[in-house]
């Protein structure tokens, strides 16, 4: 691990914000030249892309975030049996990150779902639509700064008709 | 168009192809899909072109929920995911939960945790059996896997008197211990179970239709396969041998032997072969944990420190003034018990990897729950295994990736 750490800092100085040993590693990186890293990686072996989503951190106590979102990636090498957590810190104003797609099939639906609960755009995704909620939904569920519960004027139209159907047959 | 049918009838015949593609939905009501799944397809013909899964229907919100309950309650949602063994998502909550607080699970819970989740793995590949035989039209196997599929939940209910949704893993180790009654029911279990494999085996395994519509359907390579993010079964069909029991052991699986079992052609026929075969494996594991069970009689099943003994009890108040919509309220204050940080866990669930991030800012619920459900991944990879097929294959497809739609919508 500490080889590849090594590689790493040599190679990509300019685009690592963060190099925590741990179990498992976290790499924080940029998002310019986030793809490159993600390839060189792939080239080592981190051939599984276990997990990809997103984290809002609106005032998050223990620590002072610079940005609001993060995209948490976990990598997995299936040959030489290690994980690694990468993360690339999100701005509110600019919300948007470079797409895995072209290494890895299964990130298309995990983006998919990143972008439909946290608004963060992925481009070079192919078809970059809302994936759980209805296509008319308006807002990104899994923010903090969205309720649990909406009030009655927020609500999702499709359900405010059904409801005013009920209620006046 | 403004053509009669038999114009359009005259047109077609003998045509290779249709003039244009039509589209068809196949749920969310087709028994099929297992669940509320909606394809919606592209056909030439009876070939699919394209096909885009549409999932949500089941969506209930459980990462956001999570955000608003404690670390202990999240654990009756988790049961909510994959039914079929909620064990399963049980024991990977707890897994993650325990990484971020430094707990140390007794030895006796780990195995009883081994026990529950293989068990929930046999019947989880019982009624996978059952349905995916029934849609390809073997009626009898669906039957027989019943029947014993009842006779573990009957277990099951001995154990935490719930048959599906078990809330039996908490964080920290397990609910409560075996009585001797019930390892003698799984010893019985145990002993007869490998004889019934090869029951369900010779009904359909020399049978010609069931050969015939599972050999070289939905081929995917293991390179594919990866790419894809397929996991469990469906991976090792495929012929990677990627076990997180083996990969990443957790609860007694270091302590256990096992085979992981492999595909060749990466089939719908072989990933039939690599369940068969692990529902043998599962068998034995439970033969050896029971036999362990010996050893550590009477020791602790929960540790003291677990955290449903250290966050303090919140008092329940009706509210000065009920709100419409509450009625009560809960007061006390909120201790920090946890440490701010975050952890990962990943288990091997009967469908395939279960991964559970969570992020904690110190106080007794998590900032963020992320759950990496099989299933979901799994649908995300139908279209590519579809492409080319024919719509009666398709529920062979969607057999063979052994979905649950609670697992996938969350």
């Amino acid at each position: 691990m500490s080889d590849l750490f090594g590689e790493l800092r040599e190679k990509f100085r300019a685009q690592i914000l963060r190099l925590e040993a741990g179990d498992p590693p976290v790499i924080t990186l940029k998002r310019e030249g986030f793809l490159e890293v993600v390839k060189f990686l792939k080239e080592q072996g981190y051939n599984h892309l276990i997990d990809l989503c997103g984290v809002d951190y609106l005032n998050f106590k223990p620590e002072k975030k610079e940005e609001r979102f993060e995209v948490v990636y976990h990598l997995y090498s299936i040959e030489r049996r290690e994980l690694i957590r990468l993360k690339v810190p999100i701005p509110e104003s600019d919300c948007w990150q470079y797409s895995l797609t072209p290494f890895w099939k299964t990130a298309n639906w995990f983006e998919r779902e990143c972008y439909d609960m946290f608004g963060i755009k992925f481009k070079g995704h192919p078809d970059l639509r809302r994936i759980l909620m209805p296509d008319d939904w308006v807002g990104y569920p899994l923010r903090k700064d969205y309720p649990l519960e909406l009030d009655e004027e927020r609500e999702w139209k499709v359900y405010k008709e059904l409801k005013e159907r009920a209620r006046s047959s | 168009m403004g053509l009669s049918l038999v114009e359009v009838n005259s047109k077609q015949r003998g045509a290779s192809s249709f003039d244009e593609p039509f589209y068809i939905n196949m749920g969310p009501q087709h028994p099929s899909t297992h669940g509320v799944l909606r394809l919606f397809l592209e056909l030439d013909g009876e070939t699919i072109i394209n096909c885009d899964p549409k999932i949500g229907y089941l969506h209930r919100g459980v990462e956001k929920l999570a955000e608003t309950l404690n670390y202990n309650q999240t654990i009756v949602l988790s049961d909510r995911l994959d039914y079929i063994a909620s064990c399963a998502n049980n024991t990977a909550f707890c897994l993650a939960f325990e990484k971020l607080f430094g707990l140390q699970v007794p030895r006796r819970a780990r195995i009883l945790r081994t026990i529950v989740n293989e068990m929930a793995r046999i019947s989880s590949h019982l009624l996978w059996l059952a349905t995916h035989a029934l849609d390809i039209g073997a009626m009898t196997v669906f039957l027989y896997c019943f029947r014993d599929r009842e006779w573990l939940l009957n277990i099951f209910e001995k154990i935490c008197g719930a048959r599906l949704t078990h809330s039996y893993v908490r964080v920290g180790g397990v609910r409560q211990d075996f009585t001797l009654e019930i390892i003698e029911d799984l010893y019985k279990f145990t002993e007869v179970f490998p004889e019934r494999v090869l029951e369900y085996e010779t009904l359909i395994d020399v049978n010609r239709i069931w050969l015939e519509r599972t050999k070289n359907i939905a081929v995917v390579s293991a390179e594919e396969a990866i790419s894809l993010g397929l996991t469990g079964p469906v991976l090792r069909g495929s012929g990677v041998p990627y076990d997180v029991r083996k990969f990443r052991p957790y609860d007694a699986y270091d302590e256990v032997e096992f085979e992981v079992p492999i595909g060749k052609n990466g089939d719908v026929y072989d990933r039939y072969r690599v369940r068969m075969e692990e529902l043998r494996q599962s068998n034995k594991i439970i033969r050896q944990c029971l036999e362990k069970l010996s050893e550590t009689e009477g020791e602790p099943v929960l540790p003291e420190n677990a955290p449903d003994l250290l966050i303090p009890e919140r008092v329940r108040e009706p509210e000065p003034k009920p709100h419409p919509k509450k009625g009560f309220i809960f007061t006390g204050k909120e201790v920090p018990v946890v440490p701010p940080g975050e952890a990962f866990a990943s288990i091997e669930s009967p469908k395939g990897e279960l991964a559970v991030y969570v992020v904690s800012d110190g106080t007794n619920k998590p900032w963020r729950l992320r759950i990496r459900t099989p299933s979901f991944v799994h649908i995300s990879a139908l279209p590519e295994l579809a492409k080319g097929h024919m719509i009666a294959d398709l529920i062979a497809i969607i057999g063979t990736l052994d979905v649950v739609l609670g697992d996938s919508d969350r």
